[in-house]
């Protein structure tokens, strides 16, 4: 295998950087959404790579456990942003500013 | 040294997470995030790790990319083409992450992480399914009723209570 640990571990801290420069700059619910799965994915890759070289069967059991909670959360996070576009007939978080049903 | 279908995936991998962020549609982004689910699942395809590439496609690409696609079509065609963020945090934004980049990079680079070989074979699928129903069983199950939990949620959360009064006064 010419690919080295080292490599995939950078390829996961530019898509950490990426996704958290999506987080800190939109205001678009959706593309904060983004943000978060592409950090998730980061994760992901750096465990199933720790799994790889290690080698040990307990990193790709916690990515698979990982890709189920993360469908979950987008379940959860996208209806989330649909009741509060209904509410407020944006998906401008900033203008998210009441709690009140 | 990486071979060429590395360097073509991250290519693709990184590329489409930028534009997932900076394409102006929505539609096009959600595009290309499945460019960037798809690059990932190719990563653990190089990675020996078929069993996950398989699941990264049908859960990630299969079915949270088109509930996000559906999701946008939900919204408001101008809100789809209209860029919101903070022009003021632009560049602080692109400061943080090329300071998170360098700084995260430099210490994995100085560690002792390039050293790490291997020649071992690749992990069995056989042995995730083994760890699923022996030692990890009652996570199993709490990931079963988590699951369960969030779509019921889901569905309370969207559903709407209005269209259901008039169709019952019908």
């Amino acid at each position: 295998m010419s690919n080295e640990l080292i490599d995939f571990v950078i390829v996961s801290i530019a898509l950490l950087g990426i996704g958290i420069y999506g987080l800190s700059v939109k205001r678009n619910a959706i593309r904060m959404l983004f943000a978060v799965e592409i950090i998730i994915n980061a994760a992901n890759l750096n465990l199933v790579a720790f799994a790889r070289f290690i080698p040990n069967s307990a990193g790709q059991t916690l990515a698979l456990f990982s890709i189920a909670i993360a469908a979950a959360e987008v379940a959860a996070g996208l209806s989330l942003i649909i009741v509060a576009y209904r509410m407020y007939q944006n998906i401008d978080i900033a203008d998210f500013r009441s709690l009140k049903g | 040294m990486v071979d060429a279908a590395f360097l073509a995936l991250s290519v693709i991998t990184i590329g489409s997470a930028i534009a997932a962020l900076e394409l102006r549609s929505l539609i096009y982004g959600s595009m290309a995030l499945m460019g960037t689910l798809g690059g990932i699942a190719g990563f653990f395809l190089l990675l020996d790790s078929p069993f996950i590439a398989m699941f990264q496609i049908a859960v990630y690409v299969g079915s949270i990319a088109v509930l996000i696609l559906f999701t946008v079509m939900l919204v408001k065609r101008e809100l789809i083409f209209k860029k919101i963020e903070d022009p003021r945090r632009k560049f602080a934004g692109i400061g943080l992450m090329l300071i998170l980049m360098v700084g995260l990079g430099s210490i994995i680079i100085d560690s002792g992480l390039r050293t790490i070989q291997t020649n071992e074979p690749a992990v069995d699928f056989r042995d995730i399914g083994e760890d699923f129903l022996t030692y990890y069983w009652p996570a199993l199950i709490l990931m079963a009723l988590i699951l369960a939990g969030a779509v019921t949620g889901a569905l309370v959360l969207a559903r709407r209570e209005d269209v259901e009064d008039e169709q019952r006064v019908n």
